[in-house]
């Protein structure tokens, strides 16, 4: 099935020449993170250096401050020796720096041909469109991709994949000295992985410097000359691939091999407060089927898209199942909606913060009273001291840090707001707490506090599921891991016990066992 | 040393909230804007500021505020109604020319009734089939122009006898010395201010505003909430169909065209954002008034009527446009 | 099965709208000996050539992710002037009229993209303060043409079409060719559609806007000109309701509020729905009332096919 990802790179490591571009001690700071801290990092031409690190290690800030979208706060651009100070995007793509985004930058009704040239339209006549050139030359860059659609398809009616071929080929048109790749398998099916593969290696051959951000290692060994990783937001290191192994780089880029406290885990679980049998939604996951005991702590462990979101939207009676059935208490529970759910004792502290979790312009307590409002009103009318206490009783126990209950929460820094999305489902008093990424894009000093609360609350007697891709806080937190690929689980694990081999082999659908369904993916 | 850095910047706010006269002045521009309003024109003309005049502009701006506070809600609740002018023409000939036919208590029933469905069809629309509610209130307001010319077959309205009924009262009768259109407009603005500020329900509807998304993923049942802020909208509607067809005791069949406009006028000079999610009814209440004294003042000091046309263009701009400038320059200072 | 999806939310070149004008055309042809007429026909475009024409510029606006309620007002201003000013002779008069137009479409431009305040709010407080400057101009009268060449215009025919039908024709197929072929008409898909991939790709998007602006100005204004030929005179009152009338017709031709998606065949046929509509049922001597009524009903009907075809690629959860 991915057989191509096995194989080593065969080309020679990266020679020691003079780098093509250099970023030096570049410092990025956003309210209340500091998100890159001195980091320097530099690419040659013709090379492939992957960027490794942790969903929230700055990555993705630090590719935004070289392609101009952010000013960074301190540090240096040098291009082939010379600093450049890139304020906006298109000066960064003018001196030949690209960045192929993780979110699509295309315009969905225009043609293919239109977006590679989106405004540098080839024209004659004046201001007239000049249709032969343009689709001349997109046939020519979509030809150099190997891409099998045509210049004149509508960028709408392509796959996500085809979509970010399209912003490839856009990079193509001016020739580019780096190109930045940042995750761009997280969205493309096996087989169309070794298209993008011989993509990268013939820029390579170019003489491009290729940047390449993903944390999957298959591809990282696969592909590139250097590794370097970035961990908190500070540099920790480069290494050549060819020196290397899987273990040295997951050492740099969590920080210690990994060990955890599994003696502050809970251990005293009662009976299953949440069973899924064969739960299944069209398109999104199928019969998934596990179990949450009360005062227990399960993990959801899987890559972006396996589904995992999607079986707690279901859980918490956002989709409507195509089959299978929820138990809640050891009754079969219909949830037609959010409502229902929370009424039924149901929490969900959900994935994305800002879009799903908060009402950004809202001051800190409503939002912390927004779930429970009917505990904090009489008669319908608000009850301002009640509301005051909850939220009192959640700032302290939770040490969320705010000039005052009246500020915007929409000021507040990612640590804090996620506690306050944590103090609104806690305020509910749930009997089951579902846990989307709890700790994504926050700093590490509110990590392991909303790591520590995680296990507070199961050991008081909540049912805890925690749904999350950063394998440290699986391992860290949970009792219990479901692993999830492909919209299917793949594999149910004792938490203390479990090697990372065996995590990582379920979530790429490579791991079959017993506990586990046998993989019948259809060959593709 | 992350953690401590957190500290420092998660404070760093504190700041903003030594919030000083000026601050208060700038964050309710539009109030210092009306009393300079106010006193420039008491200023021009004698009468402007006597109790009979403020009264009378008042009274006047009692339709347009009626309808504006149920406009707002729906606003707040990040939808728009446009429909509300066309509603208005059919309420008010509904209420008139059914009051001869079978009485003024039943047609005021009958128009209640009648009002609060077209409001449920909106609310079903856009509350539980999620159609944007732009166009469904367009379509709306055009389908229900339609419904009124057909009702009334293209002819005005009017009460026959209208010396033998209580029914004017509603436009023309006066309690303790007050309009009752006065009284009416006051009611509805405090009572839907109460409930939008202390209320759970006020709160749900903020937040759907705010953030439809994050309401839904809080429990809140935005659906109903979305339609019954239609049903408020259809509801205020119905109260000014009283007022109005009582004080004409009569009605054109298109009486209402384009108050939908002046409604969002008045709301958008108030400072109520078409964003949702924020705004209050005092706000859409100034903003009407502000309106109301315009017109007034300009004509006290001999202009013509449609002068204020003009004014208002230009003050709707320059509010909006100073309003989203300090947004901009809070949001500037709390990045830097 | 050439893609139903395709057709009907409307990216082929046959919108969804041309079924309903195509099948109400054979309706109204079956009911009336006379709807097929080449005079009846040539009718119909005149009849909406003014609706037609601002639809035209409004479709450009609201591709661009815009919207300007202000056309009915700068249409009834262009009237007034066209009509009140030809003591300085028709050309000056019209050419007048015309400028005032495009004028006012760049002022609505300017302030949506110098100030960052939404095109409804300004262009609402333009709605309202344009028909001030009717009010002041005119002060209330209607104006009445004395020179009669201008009002044979608006009646006169090139063979057996008249050129009112002509012009709009003419102006739809310029419009039609200057999005689909020009740098111009490409770029205000790209504004609409993702304008932040379009800034980031170098298009000047206050300025693609602005030009649009002017554009619908222009229209409204020519639309205000056409119409005050075909009556003669011009009230103060004119164009009143035609921004709703207007925007219904995009709508219908499938453009959508949220930009980056619409044609001006698409327009065409909202446009055609709109007339055939009023001018068969005129016929069938059914009040024109009932023709507000099936158009909302109608413009409901295209919202709801609309989002059907959108909720089956939808992955997300519905809020």
């Amino acid at each position: 099935m991915s057989a191509a990802t096995v194989t080593q790179a065969s080309d020679a490591p990266g020679k020691a020449e003079a780098p093509i571009l250099s970023l030096v001690n570049i410092t990025k700071k956003f309210p209340g993170v500091i998100a890159l801290n001195m980091v320097s990092f530099d690419v040659r031409a013709g090379e492939v250096h992957a960027l490794l690190g942790e969903n929230g290690a700055g990555k993705s800030t630090l590719m935004k401050v070289l392609a101009g979208k952010h000013k960074p706060n301190g540090g240096q651009i040098l291009l082939e020796g010379k600093e450049k100070v890139f304020d906006n995007p298109k000066r960064a793509k003018k001196s030949g720096i690209v960045l192929i985004h993780q979110e699509q930058s295309l315009v969905p009704e225009m043609s293919v041909a239109e977006n590679i040239f989106l405004g540098s339209l080839p024209k004659k006549w004046g201001n007239l469109v000049d249709w032969k050139r343009l689709h001349r030359e997109s046939t020519e860059i979509l030809d150099r991709l190997k891409c099998s659609f045509s210049s004149k398809d509508m960028v709408s009616d392509l796959s996500i994949a085809k979509k970010q071929m399209v912003e490839i080929a856009r990079a193509l048109v001016f020739t580019p000295k780096v190109v930045v790749f940042d995750e761009p398998t997280a969205s493309l099916t096996d087989h169309e992985k070794p298209v993008l593969y011989d993509i990268i290696n013939t820029l390579r051959e170019q003489g491009v410097g290729i940047v390449y951000i993903s944390h999957r290692m298959d591809e990282i060994f696969h592909l590139s000359q250097r590794i370097s990783v970035l961990r908190d937001g500070e540099y920790n290191g480069t290494v050549n691939t060819a020196d290397t192994n899987e273990d040295e780089v997951t050492k740099l880029m969590i920080g210690r091999s990994l060990e955890f406290d599994h003696a502050s885990k809970p251990k005293d679980f009662g009976d299953n407060m949440l069973e899924l049998r064969g739960l299944t939604v069209d398109g999104m996951f199928r019969d998934v089927s596990f179990s949450v005991r009360k005062g227990e702590i399960v993990g959801m462990y899987g890559l972006v898209g396996a589904g995992r979101s999607e079986v707690a939207e279901t859980i918490f009676g956002l989709r409507k199942p195509s089959g299978g059935e929820i138990l809640l208490d050891g009754q079969v529970a219909q949830l037609r909606s959010s409502h229902e759910a929370v009424a039924q004792g149901i929490a969900l502290v959900p994935e994305d913060r800002k879009d799903q979790g908060l009402i950004l312009g809202m001051n800190c307590r409503d939002n912390m009273t927004l779930a429970g409002l009917e505990t904090v009103s009489k008669n319908g009318f608000m009850r301002p001291a009640a509301e005051k206490t909850v939220y009192d009783k959640y700032q302290q126990a939770m040490k969320i840090k705010t000039p005052g209950w009246r500020q915007k929460v929409g000021n507040l820094s990612g640590g804090n707001q996620q506690k306050i999305v944590i103090g609104k489902w806690l305020h509910t008093q749930p009997k089951l707490l579902i846990l989307d990424e709890p700790t994504r894009g926050i700093d590490v000093g509110s990590k392991s506090e909303i790591h520590a609360l995680i296990k507070e609350l199961a050991r008081t007697g909540y049912a805890v599921l925690v749904i999350s891709s950063e394998m440290p806080e699986v391992l860290g937190v949970s009792n219990r891991i479901i692993a999830m690929y492909d919209g299917k689980v793949t594999a149910e694990f004792d938490g203390d016990a479990v090697s990372e081999d065996a995590l990582v082999q379920a979530i790429t659908g490579q791991y079959v066992t017993s506990a586990g369904k046998p993989d019948d993916q259809p060959a593709a | 040393m992350a953690s401590a850095e957190h500290t420092k910047q998660g404070f760093m706010l504190s700041k903003k909230h030594k919030a000083g006269l000026l601050n208060f002045l700038s964050a309710q521009g539009i109030l210092v804007f009306f009393l300079i309003c106010m006193f420039a024109f008491s200023l021009t003309s004698e009468q402007f500021l006597s109790q009979s005049n403020i009264m009378t502009v008042v009274r006047q701006a009692s339709i347009i505020g009626i309808i504006a506070v149920g406009v707002t809600v729906v606003i707040i609740g990040g939808n728009l109604d446009l429909s509300v002018g066309s509603m208005l023409s059919f309420s008010t000939v509904l209420v008139v020319d059914l009051h001869d036919k079978i009485g003024p208590v039943g047609a005021i029933l009958v128009m209640f009734a009648l009002t609060l469905m077209l409001g449920a069809l909106n609310g079903l629309l856009v509350g539980f089939m999620r159609l944007n509610s732009l166009i469904v209130t367009l379509a709306m307001l055009s389908a229900i122009q339609g419904l009124v010319l057909i009702y009334s077959g293209g002819q005005n309205v009017d009460i026959a006898n209208q010396s033998d009924t209580w029914f004017g009262v509603f436009g023309q009768g006066y309690l303790l010395g007050i309009a009752v259109p006065i009284i009416i407009f006051s009611l509805l603005a405090i009572i839907v201010q109460v409930v939008m500020s202390f209320t759970g329900y006020g709160r749900r509807i903020f937040a759907i505003g705010g953030n439809p998304v994050a309401a839904v993923y809080s429990g809140i049942r935005k659906n109903w909430c979305v339609f019954s802020t239609y049903m408020i909208s259809a509801f205020c509607v119905a109260c000014a169909a009283l007022v109005l067809g009582a004080r004409v005791m009569g009605s054109q069949n298109n009486v209402g065209q384009g108050y939908e406009l002046l409604v969002l006028a008045g709301i958008i000079l108030g400072g109520t954002s078409l964003l949702g999610g924020a705004g209050s009814i005092w706000k859409t209440v100034i903003g009407v008034l502000i309106l109301g004294f315009i017109q007034n003042g300009l004509l006290l000091m001999g202009y013509p009527y449609y002068t204020q046309w003009l004014v208002t263009w230009v003050i709707i701009i320059l509010a909006v446009w100073l309003d989203l400038a300090n947004k901009r320059k809070r949001l500037l200072t709390r990045h830097s | 099965m050439i893609d139903i999806k395709r057709f009907m939310s409307g990216s082929a070149f046959i919108q969804p709208i041309w079924v309903f004008v195509v099948a109400i055309t054979i309706f109204f042809s079956i009911m009336s000996d006379y709807f097929l007429s080449v005079g009846n026909l040539t009718n119909i475009l005149v009849q909406t050539s003014t609706i037609g024409l601002i639809a035209l510029g409004m479709t450009y606006v609201m591709i661009n992710g815009n919207i300007d309620l202000s056309v009915g007002a700068t249409l009834g201003l262009a009237a007034s002037l066209s009509v009140g000013l030809q003591d300085y002779g028709i050309t000056v008069a019209v050419l007048a009229a015309i400028a005032t137009g495009v004028a006012l479409g760049a002022l609505n431009g300017l302030l949506v993209w110098k100030t960052g305040v939404n095109a409804f709010i300004v262009t609402l407080g333009a709605m309202i303060g344009v028909r001030g400057l009717i009010f002041v101009y005119t002060e209330e009268q209607s104006f009445y043409a004395s020179n009669f060449a201008f009002s044979d215009f608006g009646a006169s025919t090139i063979g057996p079409i008249p050129v009112l039908a002509i012009i709009f024709l003419l102006c739809t197929l310029a419009m039609h060719l200057v999005l689909k072929k020009t740098g111009h008409g490409r770029n205000t898909f790209a504004v609409g559609g993702n304008p932040e991939a379009a800034m980031d790709a170098g298009i000047r998007i206050g300025r693609n806007m602005m030009i649009n602006f002017m554009i619908v100005g222009f229209f409204a204004a020519l639309a205000g000109v056409l119409l005050a030929t075909q009556m003669g005179a011009s009230t103060p009152n004119l164009g009143r309701d035609y921004e709703l009338w207007t925007i219904t017709a995009v709508v219908l031709g499938g453009t959508k509020l949220t930009g980056g998606y619409g044609s001006i065949m698409g327009t065409l046929g909202g446009v055609l729905a709109i007339g055939v509509l009023r001018n068969g049922m005129n016929m069938m001597q059914v009040p024109a009332f009932y023709v507000l009524v099936i158009l909302g009903v109608i413009l409901i009907a295209v919202l709801i096919i609309d989002q059907q075809i959108n909720l089956k690629s939808f992955k997300g959860v519905q809020a």
